[in-house]
């Protein structure tokens, strides 16, 4: 929006801050974390993610219905994978008749 | 030619001559009609293939195709029904002509865009009428892998990019239509004002922008699966076959919605035109949509109940099943009311519309007897299912298209349609339409699978009076064919408003000028607001 | 006066269907907006996939994950970043009509983007070498699971193939803009395509952000 026209320093902040969490995500791949490593992989991207959307696209600076749209769509996402893993997860969980 | 009368008046048919004017065309009105041209196209190719597999049903033996014919038969009339004429029908044509003038805009958002969405679908159109002249397809509407991937020696490829292609038509018109309700109202036109056209096509919009992108990669999936054999879905190489199933029907399921979402649109303006009544309860019918819009993702795996697909998942997704009804029924309640009292005509669009909520009520009431797991296992890929979607689909969603062809011919033409021929194939249709398919239902429960063309002696009755029905049903859609092409000649002068409909587009001349208004309206009134519309309905 | 009117709106390029400047940006930003959530939706499939099969066969998509150069990963990463942030400073200078500096970040942007593309053919040749393209000369070291491995790679070509694609549209456009832009078509009133351009940029990238971890870090503890 042509309104707010953020600091070439607000922008370069975000950047570093972007490539330091690159950096740190492939690092700590290398580190036996069990399965808390795709908890800690999958943050990472969720915070690099919000710092692109919200300063890099002007999300924090947009309307409320851009925020809603940005919004649905990860929630249909998650629609998406959570009601498909909820059968891939439970297969097997409660026996087939006739098995 | 058309607006014999009118020919000193400029309207968007007459503003500008030749096929350029037409195929390169920025008009939403015009448009709609390269639309309207399209699907009508694609309707009777997909009704020749529908010929053909009740022909065939007539006797237990089949005989007059092959099996691996009749495959290609019941594909290619899903693809071509479903992907090529119901998707787009009424949106692209009544919701592209409507939309705009029912919300006091000069047109959509992104007029090109708009042009772009009806030549992907012609293109689209074109790689799936080459596949079905090549040699047809023959993995059911539904390409379930590994058929699909690895055994089928049909045209899939070309069906895929076909209905990929397609799929992004839709896209693009759901993206137009989301943005143009947003910021294209007219001054006044607050969104609880909006026609309830509206709503529904904006609800139809959002699962158009949700639900298609993902049958898009899909069918990419299975495209480079053919194509360059990276097995996505391919169980040798540990691959899922019921994975294809998740993704197919995350959006096909909510495509049903986008089917009939626009036709219950029409349905509530046609109900209220005709009871000079305001729609009850305006408001839980525009949330009904949304409702439907949304909830209508939650239920997809009610198609997997029988795929393996875990017991669990299948409970949930039954009870949401459930719980998706609810909408569509206060829609039919809300209708209902609204006819309590009121002063009713009936004028054909009217007379579709009665058809509709009958039959819909019936295809929705099945569709729970499907969503139970229990009666699912029974009937599921019988000719119970069959008759349940046909019932919904033609039933409901062709119902209402006609109905609103009916309803809105007048504004689009500038003539009325033959009053008498009209209702007199509405009538064809409902008797046609319930022969054909009543006796489907008994078929399934029976235990007629789907998908054959061969069957036990003792169900050939019901299948010959299927056909006998369906006989009578293409002779109901013909007639239309032949009275709107005779009344763009002879059909009586229709005035702006013949029906005393409220909504911004009765406030314009018949047929409009090519900028919708000669003023921009500013909305003062609540929708179906009679009190401002003087007038009664001319029913010839 | 008339010209300047002209002038403005012609620089504007108003369309006729809105009624004023602001309605015209507002629709076309949520425009792509609404595009944006589309492509969610049709990444999201393939990444519905990836989380599926990985579930399931968790070993073999760790080994397979490993014989990827996460450093390559992690330097393509790091310069599809530096793209945004290149775009967003191009965005910017159109926000305050600065000409000159909007297009050489658009320049910049357009450079690091095509270096993206050109690492990424480099690593989808070494799989070529290496025999990882699933297909009948498939064959990946240290699993008797080679189906399933296949199913790995499947996904990394599929899901790398469709950003990069988006990556060459995303390069189309950023030419169409420096040439808008060199011709001086850009002011702080009328900046909407470079705005919109800017958000289909940093989807791409958002995207990329979260293929890196999912396909080249899985695991890494266990190998290398």
């Amino acid at each position: 929006m042509s309104e707010h026209v953020d600091s070439v320093r607000t922008y370069a902040a975000v950047w570093l801050i972007l490539l330091a969490l690159t950096a740190i995500t492939t690092a700590v791949a290398f580190v036996d974390l069990g399965a808390f490593s795709v908890v800690v992989a999958l943050a990472i991207a969720v915070v690099k993610m919000l710092l692109v959307a919200l300063f890099f696209m002007h999300v924090r600076h947009s309307t409320q219905l851009t925020k809603l749209v940005v919004v649905g769509g990860l929630l249909w996402l998650s629609i998406l994978l959570t009601f498909t893993l909820a059968d891939v997860w439970t297969r097997g969980l409660i026996g087939t008749p006739g098995r | 030619m058309i607006t014999a009368a009118a020919h000193e008046r400029e309207t968007y048919l007459n503003a500008s001559y030749g096929i350029k004017s037409w195929l390169l065309t920025k008009d939403h009105k015009r448009i709609a009609l390269l639309y309207l041209f399209t699907i009508t196209l694609f309707f009777f190719i997909g009704g020749a293939f529908a010929t053909l597999i009740r022909i065939e049903l007539l006797t237990p033996q089949g005989g007059l195709v092959s099996s691996e014919t009749y495959n290609k038969l019941f594909t290619m009339h899903g693809v071509t029904m479903i992907f090529f004429f119901l998707i787009p029908s009424i949106p692209a044509t009544l919701g592209n002509f409507f939309l705009p003038m029912m919300i006091g805009a000069r047109d959509l958002a992104f007029p090109r865009i708009n042009l772009l969405s009806w030549y992907l679908l012609v293109i689209g159109g074109l790689f799936a009428l080459f596949a079905m002249l090549a040699g047809g397809v023959d993995t059911g509407w539904t390409f379930y892998t590994p058929y699909s991937t690895t055994y089928s020696n049909t045209w899939v490829i070309a069906t895929a990019i076909g209905i990929f292609v397609a799929g992004f038509s839709s896209i693009l018109t759901g993206l137009n239509f989301v943005v143009t309700v947003h910021r294209m109202r007219a001054p006044g036109m607050t969104w609880f004002r909006m026609p309830l056209f509206v709503w529904s096509n904006y609800a139809t919009a959002l699962i158009q922008i949700l639900g298609t992108p993902v049958l898009a990669v899909t069918i990419l999936l299975v495209f480079c699966e053919r194509v360059f054999h990276i097995g996505i879905f391919d169980p040798a190489l540990g691959g899922d076959p019921v994975l294809f199933q998740h993704l197919f029907w995350f959006y096909s399921h909510p495509a049903v919605y986008i089917m009939v979402l626009p036709g219950m649109g029409v349905i509530s303006e046609v109900i209220s035109v005709y009871s000079r009544k305001p729609v009850f309860g305006y408001s839980f019918v525009a949330f009904s949509s949304v409702a439907i819009a949304v909830l209508g993702f939650l239920v997809w795996g009610h198609h997997l109940f029988v795929s393996t697909q875990s017991v669990y998942a299948g409970m949930v997704f039954s009870f949401l099943s459930y719980f998706v009804a609810i909408p569509s029924a206060i829609k039919v309640f809300n209708w209902t009311a609204t006819l309590y009292k009121g002063s009713i005509s009936f004028a054909t669009p009217m007379l579709y519309a009665f058809g509709f909520i009958g039959l819909f009520t019936i295809g929705g009431l099945t569709g729970l007897f499907v969503a139970s797991l229990g009666i699912d296992v029974h009937v599921t890929d019988t000719y119970f299912v069959i008759a349940h979607f046909h019932y919904i689909m033609v039933g409901g969603t062709i119902m209402a298209y006609l109905a609103g062809l009916h309803y809105w011919w007048p504004k689009i033409t500038g003539r009325m349609y033959p009053e008498l021929w009209a209702r007199l194939s509405a009538l064809v249709i409902f008797l046609g339409f319930n022969l054909t398919f009543f006796p489907q239902f008994i078929l399934g429960y029976l235990g007629m699978p789907r998908r054959y063309h061969t069957y036990p002696d003792e169900f050939q009755v019901l299948h010959v009076l299927s056909t006998a029905g369906a006989s009578v049903l293409a002779v109901g859609y013909l007639m239309p064919m032949v009275y709107f092409i005779w009344s763009l000649r002879y059909g009586q002068m229709a005035g702006a408003n013949p029906w005393g409909a409220t909504g911004l587009e009765w406030q314009t001349a018949s047929p409009p000028p090519v900028h919708n208004f000669d003023e921009m309206p500013v909305v003062t009134h609540e929708a179906y607001d009679y009190t401002t519309v003087l007038g009664e309905v001319e029913v010839g | 006066m008339a010209n300047h009117a002209e002038a403005q709106a012609e620089t504007l390029a108003l369309r006729e269907q809105f009624d004023t400047a602001e309605q015209q940006k507002d629709a076309s930003t949520l425009g792509m907006w609404v595009f944006l959530i589309t492509e969610i939706m049709f990444f999201g499939g393939l990444f519905l996939a990836y989380t599926v099969y990985r579930d399931i066969y968790f070993p073999v998509f760790a080994l397979a994950s490993s014989s990827l150069n996460a450093v390559i990963g992690a330097v393509n990463t790091a310069v599809l970043l530096c793209s945004s942030f290149t775009m967003v400073l191009a965005v910017r200078a159109s926000q305050v009509g600065q000409r000159n500096a909007l297009i050489i970040f658009l320049i910049l942007t357009l450079i690091l983007g095509v270096a993206f593309l050109g690492v990424k053919a480099y690593e989808w040749n070494e799989k070529f070498q290496e025999h990882h393209v699933p297909g009948p000369t498939f064959h990946l070291e240290g699993t008797g699971q080679q189906g399933e491995a296949q199913l790995f790679f499947s996904l990394y070509f599929a899901m790398t193939g469709l950003h990069a694609l988006h990556m060459v549209i995303g390069c189309g456009i950023l030419t169409w803009l420096l040439i808008q832009s060199w011709k001086g078509k850009f002011t702080p009133e009328y900046m909407t395509p470079v705005d919109i351009a800017g958000l289909y940029w940093h989807f791409v990238d958002i995207i990329w952000i979260f293929l890196f971890p999912l396909l080249y870090l899985i695991d890494r503890h266990l190998g290398k």
